[in-house]
């Protein structure tokens, strides 16, 4: 009886994180992107500088038609949203928070598990840019399907990097194994998996899929509403969900130089939080990477950059050992 | 700073036909984009430009041209603006009287009585002709601008809502240091001077009458100087407010 408990809070949890940290995360890109670009951002929703902002744009987005294109495939339309968002809800399972057993499930393969999810995440955009039917939509789904295809290499040449080095592939046995100099040693990885995790949620500066400016936000064009409200939610829990990847994989999760016990997950949360800043600011700062420049980023600076990580990882570990 | 480099960059173009203008790359790989990311984190920590206007007014300049007032007293139904208005915006209507004659078997005189004058700012284009044109001084700029209407019609506003807008003018500027004097000013402190000069010779011929009838010459001597000075500030006074009237009432 106390197992199902335990699990139904741990699965609250989680939901709960799950519902609040991407909107925080969207009112502060509201709020970072107005004031990097000499702007206030919303200030009058909910009284106090805007805070309400996301959710009056959830109450918009929920009174307005559900419209579903003539020529569309219907349920494959109807399905994209759910498919591009709850993958990233089965990640942030995964995710360790803090020391011990603070985490949603401890995933023994959760390198593996994680990884895979994720990309489960973009067929949402893919099926969406494939049923709606329409050019701009058909063209935003293929450029995701060769973004996919050129980002997740490195992404996962860059998470076996830290495989190898903690010899595990679980979340939780990674964090375990940490050191603080695996900061330094895998700081290469680090940058190729977040780069390539942004290219993969299509932010800017990689959203040549969503282009707004040429392809009208490609996959989503003909979405209105509350699904195109989750589209959009699936982004920004993306950008959690790579955040916190990044923390866990890369700067050591809930690590810290002070507070080791029961302060774990607040420096989990601080990494992740600075983490999502620089996602905004990488926003905000850069303009859209051309198609053919995103694939040779790829192709050519971030899978040798991994390789070579990968590499690099190996010697040291022959070396300590 | 860009005005003065723009000639010497012409004048090198026909010179260098290679496409080397681009700037300089820096040596570090990635510089640029640091230099990007900095731009915009320093602009982060900077008070933002964006002006909230229902909750703060703007501080406009004084010569904005927000709206513009009639000073009706000066019209004199020239009808000059109504004629140069480029969108014939400007309704002016008006009816002659006759002025009885100022002294008694003088002739009598027709003056314009302006009824109405109305400027339709839905076709205004704030050119300014009109108040350029204008040459007794009876239209200005304000800087008032709060004046949006829900319908097209109500935009058309009247001589009292024009006048009204006449107290939101602001005083015109102070004349540069340097400046000449304005003619009004000049031609009221000459007649202001002449007049003076005058009092203080009548006064004097007065004086050397009384000094050559025995009279003490110290006392009259100051009654002298007192009569002078205070001839001079009357005709001064006297002659500032003339133009003070002339300016503001004189229709």
């Amino acid at each position: 009886m106390t197992g199902t408990l335990d699990v139904v809070v741990r699965l609250l949890a989680v939901f709960v994180a799950f519902l609040v940290l991407p909107l925080v995360v969207g009112q502060t890109e509201h709020k970072v992107m107005a004031h990097m670009q000499g702007r206030l951002g919303p200030m009058y929703a909910g009284g106090f500088h805007g805070w309400a902002q996301l959710v009056a744009d959830g109450v918009k987005f929920a009174q307005k038609e559900d419209v579903v294109p003539a020529g569309a495939d219907r349920r494959i339309f109807q399905l994209a949203p759910a498919v591009a968002l709850l993958p990233y809800l089965l990640v942030l399972v995964a995710i360790p928070i803090g020391p011990g057993n603070q985490v949603g499930q401890s995933v023994d393969a959760g390198i593996f598990f994680v990884l895979a999810v994720m990309g489960v995440g973009v067929l949402g955009s893919m099926m969406a840019g494939w049923a709606s039917a329409n050019k701009f939509s058909l063209l935003g789904g293929l450029r995701t399907a060769a973004q996919l295809l050129a980002y997740e290499l490195p992404m996962v040449l860059a998470a076996a990097s830290v495989a190898m080095a903690a010899g595990t592939v679980s979340l939780v046995g990674v964090l375990d194994a940490f050191h603080w100099w695996w900061v330094p040693w895998q700081i290469v990885g680090g940058l190729v998996f977040f780069t390539a995790g942004l290219a993969e949620l299509q932010r800017p500066p990689f959203d040549m899929p969503v282009a707004d400016s040429e392809i009208i936000f490609g996959a989503y064009t003909e979405y209105t509403g509350l699904r195109f409200a989750l589209f959009l939610l699936s982004e920004y829990a993306g950008i959690v969900v790579l955040c916190g990847l990044t923390t866990v994989l890369f700067l050591g999760g809930w690590h810290g130089p002070f507070g080791a016990d029961g302060l774990g997950w607040l420096w989990t949360l601080l990494k992740t939080a600075v983490l999502a800043f620089v996602v905004i600011w990488l926003r905000v700062s850069y303009p859209r990477l051309r198609e053919d420049q995103l694939q040779k980023l790829a192709w050519t600076v971030l899978i040798p950059l991994a390789l070579a990580q990968i590499a690099l990882t190996g010697v040291v570990k022959v070396v300590i050992q | 700073m860009a005005e003065p480099q723009q000639p010497q960059q012409q004048h090198q173009q026909p010179q260098q036909h290679q496409p080397s203008q681009q700037p300089a790359r820096s040596r570090i790989p990635g510089s640029g984009l640091a230099k990007g990311l900095a731009v915009t984190l320093r602009t982060m920590t900077r008070r933002s430009v964006t002006a909230q206007y229902p909750d703060a007014q703007p501080e406009l300049p004084p010569r904005t041209r927000g709206v513009i007032g009639l000073f009706e007293e000066n019209c004199t139904v020239c009808m000059l603006c109504a004629r140069e208005c480029p969108d014939w915006c400007i309704y002016i209507d008006s009816h002659k009287e006759t002025v009885p004659p100022a002294a008694p078997g003088g002739r009598e005189r027709s003056r314009n009585v302006l009824d109405r004058f109305a400027i339709d700012f839905s076709l205004c284009m704030y050119c300014g002709i009109c108040i350029e044109v204008c040459p007794f001084d009876a239209l200005f700029w304000s800087p008032e601008f709060e004046y949006a209407e829900t319908d097209i019609h109500e935009l058309t506003h009247e001589r009292d809502k024009l006048r009204e807008w006449m107290w939101t003018v602001p005083a015109p500027p102070a004349l540069d240091p340097a400046a000449e004097e304005p003619k009004e000013v000049a031609a009221a402190r000459k007649a202001a001077e002449k007049l003076a000069a005058q009092e203080a010779k009548a006064a004097a011929e007065a004086a050397e009458a009384a000094e050559a009838t025995g009279a003490a010459d110290n006392a009259a001597d100051n009654a002298a100087d007192n009569a002078a000075d205070n001839a001079a500030d009357n005709a001064a006074d006297n002659a500032a407010g003339n133009v003070a009237g002339n300016t503001e009432g004189d229709a």
